[in-house]
């Protein structure tokens, strides 16, 4: 047994000793520790050396609010850093390692950086590292290195996580004395409940609590509640869970740590589960933080809130010292006292309150506490360790102190400034405060939730009061979701108890005897080290509002985002502004309310399963064949099929070869397939296209080009008259959700007259698109009922016939500028078509190409791509597609179309290029110098300005039908500028020379294709 | 994150719907009438309160339809959810809006 240990007393488990490490020494505790009480009950406190002085720096606090007992936690893959001692439950082979010291905790190189504190004050780094510029890489790396807190995990997690999602009429969160009393109620009203709390238990601040509640221990009540709540089906609880985030419309976030307080070899499953939580009504009863008192050197190790010394003696049976000051300001800590009274240890009180008047107070004077009203504690002396408290009084006026001092041996400076209802959820989703004048913090004001805060959070301090609140917080929100509900609570608290009226008064930062920037530092932020010096300096240098100061201090942006400090810097802040608290105002409350793992952020949404992925029904056949992939949208498209030893370039030339002397074929499944029907379908793509669909006659097909309302080009594709009021619309791949959405809202919105009918057929269908000159042979082989016949089928024309068996539409439309059949079929026989085509083709070499060979032979043919040669920018003139505009119909973008500026001659307008070397193929981004002298600054970096650019590559490929690369690009002008010399420059600084001509390169007259 | 009372399939989660845009914008009669600038400011022109806010959203992820939405912009509050072929719910406006929107309406009908 240590001698921190009590004999006796607390809720761990002593037939449950447990073995752990910290910094490679093996200590002991037991099951119900957290690592910070264990370790204080091996006389621990120093634990890690503070952000930027490399202070050392102890356990502080119980729980969220500590900045200080941050430990590296576990090792290899699983290793977390910065984890909260406090919050950590402790487990058998638990391992802890100290961050941001070397070479060790005991012994920091860096500690030299305290000695030299003055010289590095708030902004040192902005104010000393600015200047010259081109240094800070320089400077970056090593500020870098000495700084920073824990090592992130250099393997990947392998945990795995989940989202769950639910519904509840009623959510508590907290299931301290003010929660407990809430679910109590909801349910006895009836209500379906979740209970969440972040411990492993329930009950709280009940768990270190030594009165009495309804006749029994605090603790047994607690138990009583949990009972009877369990065994309601309607209440689900949830522990070791964690309500971090609070958002529109009563959605709150929890995450459940299912196996982190197990020994490693004992976790099985799912590591954390993110629930997502959508409730009627929320109850919120987080609790309070409690507040530090800011005086010299209040960092020093063995210096605890009092309410946590309160806890680790009550809970823990752990006893952080044996000879302590207390230094308060409010009533509230004498329960402390008394505890530590209890557990044996010598404690001198130092109350801020010259006339300080509570039961409390003579309860604590009577069983032993020595207390002096009037005093602080301006200073704390010791290394590593608190070994003396300066106790002097305070002026009359409470503004300063007589320079009479006492010393004070100590080895515990427990300290309470008061206590910070946690508004945080409140907060989240702009639920205002309100700052009380009397208790001394912000509690939670007006709401746009449905909700409410009750127990200390809503700064209702005293036990029984928290209770009372928590039974009426509970009830009501039952009560709102059926107003005939009602509760037998059987509980009479205790109307008028001792801790009843309990006072503070204000003590943000001991006065001195010197001015605070002359003083030894006090700390506001642990973590950050910022002091009341730094916050003074900030409003000196300008900086006024909360968030300005925030940043320039860097207080509050810590692990613990200043849950422990950050109200003492905004009141040392109100008073170097000269205004009040409220006026101050806090920064802003964001989600999430603790550090959470990127893992449960995740969940099972990773690698495959990150976003949906879309294959056609000859997916497998690519694979097979060693198709490479390209991503287009969800889409996986069959880029290229490389023989053993080809490149990109090698493949593609084969394939775009045997296009245009045999036949190839292409997976076109994924083009956006849209079913049109009804009496005014034909009406509505009138409406829609720029060209007139109106004639459009059953059996034929027509391309068409879609402008949004601006005017700029959205989507084109071929339409096909399936027969009386029926077509069938094809978009491009990536742009097929967007049409069928905008399609929707007209005929919604706009055009509700219009009895026109849209279905989404892109998964229906797979399309397999033959193309080549012997694409007939093939495709005429394989189907009995078609008559082929040029007259009979006919170029954008369709036909219905039976293809290896399965019913198809096979169109007569080409995207390679050669004779295609585009066989479009039931996508579960499309396999199967899929591989009769292959046969019946091998007599003529067919071959497989995917979207690079089809890219080549488009620009082959100057067919543009939405999204490629155009940018949602470029209008159907740009592109040289004007003529297709119909003057007798009304259609979208028409009128947008006529804006002057869209008409300029001198707009970008697409155009095709060829290198005048005849060998260099451009690179698709490359820019075209409006004047070809400039090429001459490219290489006189830097530039005193931009080089002016008429233009850019939108696409580039070696064409291997005509012998030399070919691109297209867009050009000021450029339609009217064919045969002119421009000089291309791309971002590598690469220059060619190219020559500006038409977009179509093979095939001018179109007569491959018919 | 929101929940939304789609009118066709009642309450939902935000991640179903998209928000596209402000509603009540009513297309000009004849374009064409109209010169570049008015064109532009019927296209890209739109209110921005502090407050209440006339959207229309489409329930993407669910019956495909679109409805408006009178949302809060400073408490996100969804005051009211009605089909596009109605008007703004009288509750909602003051009397001068209210007055307003009969004379849109009738304008509306006569054209």
């Amino acid at each position: 047994m240590s001698q921190y240990r009590l004999p006796q007393g607390g809720i761990v488990n002593r037939d449950a000793p447990l073995s752990f490490q910290f910094n490679g020494k093996t200590l002991s505790g037991f099951a119900g520790d957290t690592l910070a009480s264990a370790l204080l009950a091996n006389g621990q406190h120093l634990i890690g050396r503070s952000f930027k002085y490399h202070r050392p720096r102890g356990i502080i606090g119980q729980g969220a609010e500590d900045p200080n007992a941050l430990v590296q936690l576990g090792e290899g893959s699983r290793t977390i850093p910065n984890v909260r001692a406090t919050q950590t439950e402790l487990y058998s082979g638990l391992v802890a390692n100290s961050v941001n010291c070397w070479p060790s905790v005991d012994f920091d190189v860096m500690a030299v950086n305290q000695y030299a504190s003055r010289l590095l004050p708030a902004g040192f780094y902005y104010k000393t590292f600015k200047w010259p510029a081109k240094a800070w890489h320089f400077y970056e790396e090593r500020i870098r290195a000495s700084a920073g807190l824990g090592t992130i995990p250099n393997e990947p997690d392998p945990d795995r996580y989940e989202h769950v999602h639910k519904h509840a009429e009623v959510m508590v969160v907290g299931a301290g004395a003010a929660g407990l009393a809430a679910a109590l109620a909801a349910s006895r009203a009836g209500a379906q409940i979740l209970l969440v709390d972040d411990q492993a238990e329930l009950g709280g601040g009940l768990l270190a609590e030594q009165r009495q509640i309804n006749s029994m221990s605090a603790y047994d009540w607690a138990k009583s509640v949990e009972a009877e709540l369990r065994d309601n089906p309607k209440v689900q609880i949830l522990t070791r869970s964690t309500a971090i985030g609070y958002y529109d419309h009563n959605f709150l976030t929890v995450v459940e740590r299912r196996h982190d307080h197990l020994s490693e070899s004992d976790r099985e499953g799912v590591r954390e589960r993110l629930w997502k939580v959508r409730a009627r009504e929320v109850v919120l009863a987080q609790g309070a933080f409690e507040r530090p008192m800011i005086y010299g050197y209040n960092d020093l190790p063995g210096t605890l809130l009092a309410g946590a010394v309160e806890t680790y003696i009550n809970r823990y049976a752990v006893k952080p010292g044996n000879k302590a000051v207390l230094f308060t300001n409010n009533d509230n800590a004498y329960s402390s006292a008394m505890a530590m009274l209890s557990a044996g240890m010598e404690v001198q009180v130092v109350d801020s309150r010259a006339d300080a008047e509570h039961p409390l107070i003579a309860q604590a004077t009577a069983q032993g506490a020595d207390v002096l009203k009037g005093y602080v504690v301006t200073k704390a002396k010791g290394g590593k360790h608190v070994k003396e408290a300066v106790i002097q009084q305070l002026t009359p006026d409470g503004r300063g102190v007589v320079q009479d001092k006492q010393q004070q041996e100590v080895d515990l400076i427990a300290v309470s400034g008061g206590w910070n209802p946690a508004v945080h959820l409140h907060s989240h989703t702009g639920g205002k405060n309100r700052w009380d004048d009397e208790k001394l913090c912000f509690v939670p004001d007006s709401s746009p939730q449905r909700q409410v805060s009750v127990g200390s959070c809503n700064g209702s301090f005293d036990l029984y009061e928290s209770i009372n609140e928590g039974f009426a917080g509970g009830l009501s929100a039952a009560q709102k979701l059926n107003s005939t509900a009602t509760a037998e609570l059987g509980f009479i608290p205790a109307a008028e108890s001792e801790t009843a009226d309990m006072r503070v008064s204000a003590m943000w930062l001991v006065p001195q005897n010197t001015t605070p920037e002359r003083s030894p530092k006090a700390f506001v932020d642990y973590q950050n080290d910022t002091s009341a010096a730094d916050i003074r300096l900030a409003v000196r240098e300008g900086f006024h509002s909360v968030e300005h100061v925030k940043r320039y201090t860097a207080m509050g942006f810590g692990t613990d985002q200043g849950k422990m400090g950050n109200i003492n810097g905004m009141a040392i802040l109100a008073e170097a502004l000269g205004q009040s608290i409220p006026e101050t105002g806090t920064t802003t409350f964001r989600p999430l309310y603790t550090p959470t793992s990127m893992g449960a952020m995740a969940g099972s949404n990773l690698d495959d399963l990150f976003d949906p992925i879309r294959k056609t029904p000859m997916h497998a056949w690519h694979t097979s064949m060693g198709a490479t992939w390209e991503d287009v949208g969800q889409w996986k498209r069959a880029w290229y099929y490389p023989d053993a030893s080809e490149d990109m370039h090698a493949a593609t030339k084969r394939e775009s070869t045997i296009i245009h002397s045999n036949v190839a074929v292409l997976d076109a499944s994924t083009l956006g397939k849209i079913d049109i029907q009804g009496p005014d379908a034909a009406e509505f793509l009138n409406r829609v296209y720029i060209n007139g669909f109106k004639l459009l006659k059953p059996g034929r097909c027509r391309y068409g080009i879609m402008l949004n309302d601006a005017g700029f080009i959205m989507d084109d594709g071929v339409t096909t008259c399936l027969g009386e009021n029926h077509y069938l619309m094809t978009t491009t791949t990536g742009g097929a959700a967007a049409v069928l959405n905008h399609l929707e809202l007209w005929l919604q919105t706009e055009w509700p007259e219009l009895k026109v009918y849209l279905t989404s057929v892109t998964d229906h269908w797979a399309t397999i698109s033959v193309n080549g000159p012997d694409s007939r042979k093939i495709v005429e082989s394989l189907c009995s009922d078609v008559d082929f016949d040029s007259e009979a089928f006919p170029f954008m024309s369709f036909q219905d016939g039976t293809v290896a068996g399965a019913p198809c539409r096979i169109m007569r439309i080409s995207f390679s500028g050669e004779l295609t059949y585009e066989i479009n079929v039931p996508a579960h026989m499309a396999r199967h078509v899929w591989s009769a085509v292959f046969k019946a083709g091998e007599a003529y070499q067919i071959t497989p190409y995917g979207t690079e060979t089809m890219h080549i032979v488009r620009a082959e043919k100057g067919f543009i791509i939405v999204g490629q040669e155009t940018d949602g920018s470029m209008t159907a003139h740009d592109v040289g597609y004007g003529g297709m505009f119909s003057s007798k119909k009304e259609f979208i973008g028409k009128r947008s179309a006529q804006r002057v500026h869209l008409k300029s001659p001198e707009r970008k307008q697409l155009v095709g290029m060829k290198p005048v070397d005849g060998k260099t193929v451009a690179m698709e981004g490359a820019h075209i110098l409006t004047n070809a002298a400039d090429v001459a600054l490219l290489t006189s970096l830097p530039l005193k300005e931009p080089i002016k650019m008429d233009g850019h590559i939108t696409s580039s490929y070696y064409s291997p039908v005509m012998g030399h690369p070919i691109a297209l690009a867009v050009v000021k002008g450029g339609q009217q500028r064919h045969g002119e010399k421009v000089m291309v420059s791309d971002h590598l600084g690469n220059v060619c020379e190219m020559e500006i001509c038409a977009t179509t390169f093979y095939d001018l007259e179109g007569a491959k294709q018919r | 994150m929101y929940e939304i009372d789609c009118p066709w399939c009642g309450l939902r989660d935000e991640s179903e719907f998209h928000c596209t845009g402000e509603a009540h914008i009513i297309r000009p009669e004849d374009p064409y009438a109209l010169d570049d600038a008015q064109w532009t400011d019927y296209l890209h022109h739109r209110s921005n309160p502090k407050g209440l806010h006339f959207e229309q959203w489409q329930h993407s992820s669910g019956c495909r339809k679109w409805f408006n939405v009178a949302r809060d912009t400073v408490t996100y509050e969804i005051k009211a959810v009605y089909k596009v072929d109605e008007p703004k719910p009288a509750f909602l406006l003051t009397d001068d809006q209210s007055a307003n929107q009969a004379t849109v309406e009738s304008s509306e009908v006569k054209a």
